[in-house]
């Protein structure tokens, strides 16, 4: 049996469109079977908005790619019905170390609390996630759900129209042309939809490159990240080591910018290098490598009329602080019920430029964490090589140095502060769940409340009466009564004596205040689905 | 509100720059400029108010643009 990345998961199959008389048109229509355009499929397809995902391949992502995934993704696709599988085959790890030249430097723990159902992260080879992604599709297929993935269908032109996009495809037996309602172009960095349609990715370029080596190999270092700086196995550059499942060993030397790629990547100067850092008689298989440089940058807008842009299509930053696919999914747990209410007339679509001025918010904070660890990982200039070092041999004796260290800020949820859809905030409550926020995960005395939140607006009411449901303009809000115990305490109520949250369907506040007031709410709403007075 | 100070607070001055020259002595320019690094972010973090120490990254650029 080969690998999962070399086995046709959706290959290629005629559609009743190719032999329609006049295109056929769909509500949604995504490009790219990548991690974030099954994540979209799947969001709307569960909440029964028709959708077909089309893909000029027909496998999984080769090699193992995007490997880290931080909680609220994890959270992200419990919502989708697929988190369970990925966290039980994924590798749960909190600890990092950082070495300098031939000394451990320091060490830190990513979660320090506890009461939360997902860990603060798992490496995942990405073939396995985007497999997982393919199961819930096809479960979700099997209940009658709206979706379809087209494998070898490749987007050759697109036309926007005020109100519906053309597509032509390329297949194995010929073009075709498809009519959408909405375009969701998830097609990554290279994105030849946004090349099609002209626009900008401007931003940084590196002038670095990385390879890396996925190895299988038996080998007893601990499930942690191990970062080291100027190591004498790579002398002047970085490495990283990182556990992912099977074994398989991911590798990633910083080898600088005049380089051969192709020499660099003939397996025995691969070898050569691993030797080095693992010892002369390690054994392994060579899984995958690769070399990459990377860019940080961004589309000016992430909606272009009825065409959506999510994940590294809309945006790209270096993969320290693994902000690419976790924000990615971050992109259409944000989309996917705007599009919703858009579609079903229950919201203007204005709702869709929040869309875009939601994630840019998000890429550029995490364009500005990714920019800041590799200015820190690559010194440009002989002073900023002379600081990092700095930091460096302090960081080893004196506690104030270490949060200097900058290996890469991981992954963590975008709050969306000073959004337009935000309601009022009562400043009284803990600021980690303020407007804005994503909900934070408590345990419950059936389960978790991060499980209870999601697809609907919901109000959260901690120690006061409140109806089972509010309607507004056709949208139901669904109440959650919640027990004061320690941890909403601690999460939701603070010092006051009573609170209530408006929950958005992506499980961030809306807005919050300490006591019910149901016109405040309908007003709130109003606001979160862009129907208010401003 | 308190800002940076700028007027004398060295009790000893000339003990002191006697001090900063000796921490230096008989060390390389690459030496030395590690040295000096690790300086700048003792004594920052000394400070640690992000307004003094920004007024003090002001301070130090002088009329350079």
């Amino acid at each position: 049996m080969g690998k999962i990345f070399e086995t046709p998961l959706y290959p290629y199959e005629r559609s009743p469109d190719q032999d329609a008389g006049v295109p056929v048109r769909h509500p949604v229509v995504v490009i790219g079977a990548g991690p974030i355009g099954l994540g979209a499929a799947i969001d709307l397809a569960q909440q029964d908005i028709p959708v077909v995902v089309l893909d000029d391949n027909d496998k999984v992502s080769f090699g193992s790619r995007a490997i880290c995934f931080a909680k609220r993704p994890l959270e992200i696709l419990d919502r989708l019905g697929c988190g369970q599988p990925m966290v039980d085959k994924g590798e749960v790890w909190n600890t990092g170390k950082v070495f300098f030249d031939e000394r451990q430097v320091y060490a830190f723990d990513l979660l320090a609390e506890e009461g939360h159902k997902r860990p603060a992260f798992i490496n995942l080879q990405q073939y396995y996630f985007e497999e997982y992604m393919i199961h819930r599709l096809r479960e979700l297929q099997a209940q009658g759900k709206p979706v379809e993935l087209r494998g070898g269908n490749k987007v050759s032109a697109i036309g926007q129209h005020d109100d519906h996009v053309t597509l032509e495809i390329d297949t194995p037996e010929g073009p075709y042309n498809i009519e959408a309602d909405w375009l969701i172009a998830c097609d990554g960095a290279n994105s030849p939809t946004r090349k099609m349609l002209g626009l900008d990715f401007v931003g940084r370029v590196f002038e670095d490159n990385f390879l890396i080596a996925d190895v299988i190999m038996e080998a007893d270092f601990p499930t942690e990240r191990w970062f080291w700086f100027d190591p004498p196995f790579n002398r002047g550059q970085s490495a990283l080591l990182h556990k992912q499942p099977d074994n398989v060993w991911r590798i990633d030397f910083q080898i600088g910018w005049d380089i051969e790629r192709d020499e660099e990547l003939k397996p025995e100067n691969i070898d050569k290098r691993l030797r080095a850092m693992l010892g002369e008689d390690i054994r392994y298989e060579l899984e995958w490598s690769s070399i990459y440089t990377f860019q940080c940058r961004r589309m000016e807008e992430f909606r272009k009329g009825r065409v959506l842009f999510a994940g590294d299509a809309a945006h790209q930053v270096s993969p320290f602080g693994a902000r690419g696919a976790n924000s990615g999914l971050q992109d259409t747990d944000n989309l996917a019920w705007k599009l919703k209410l858009v579609i079903e007339g229950k919201a203007p679509e204005a709702l869709l430029d929040t869309y875009s001025a939601e994630r840019v918010y998000g890429a550029d904070e995490n364009i500005l964490n990714s920019t800041r660890s590799t200015d820190f990982i690559t010194p440009k200039s002989e002073i900023s090589r002379i600081f990092r070092n700095a930091v460096l041999d302090l960081a080893e004796e004196y506690e104030f140095a270490r949060p200097l260290v900058n290996s890469g800020r991981l992954s963590v949820p975008c709050i969306y502060d000073g959004s337009a859809l935000n309601g009022p905030d009562a400043p009284d409550l803990p600021r980690r769940t303020r407007t804005g926020a994503p909900a934070v995960d408590a345990p419950l005395a059936d389960g978790w409340l991060i499980d209870r939140l999601g697809d609907r607006f919901q109000l959260l009411a901690i120690n006061c009466e409140a109806p089972d449901v509010v309607e507004e303009g056709g949208i139901a809000i669904e109440t959650l009564h919640l027990s004061a115990t320690p941890e909403i305490v601690e999460r939701y109520l603070g010092d006051a004596e009573s609170a209530v949250y408006l929950l958005r369907p992506d499980q961030h506040v809306a807005a919050r205040w300490t006591a019910f007031d149901e016109g405040a709410i309908r007003a709130a709403l109003k606001t979160a689905t862009a129907q208010g007075d401003a | 509100m308190p800002g940076l100070n700028t007027a004398p607070n060295i009790a000893n001055a000339d003990d002191f720059y006697a001090a900063l020259l000796a921490l230096h002595e008989g060390h390389s320019k690459e030496e030395s400029d590690a040295i000096n690094a690790r300086l700048i972010l003792i004594l920052a973090n000394h400070i640690g108010d992000g307004e003094i120490l920004k007024q003090a990254l002001e301070a130090a650029r002088k009329d350079m643009p």
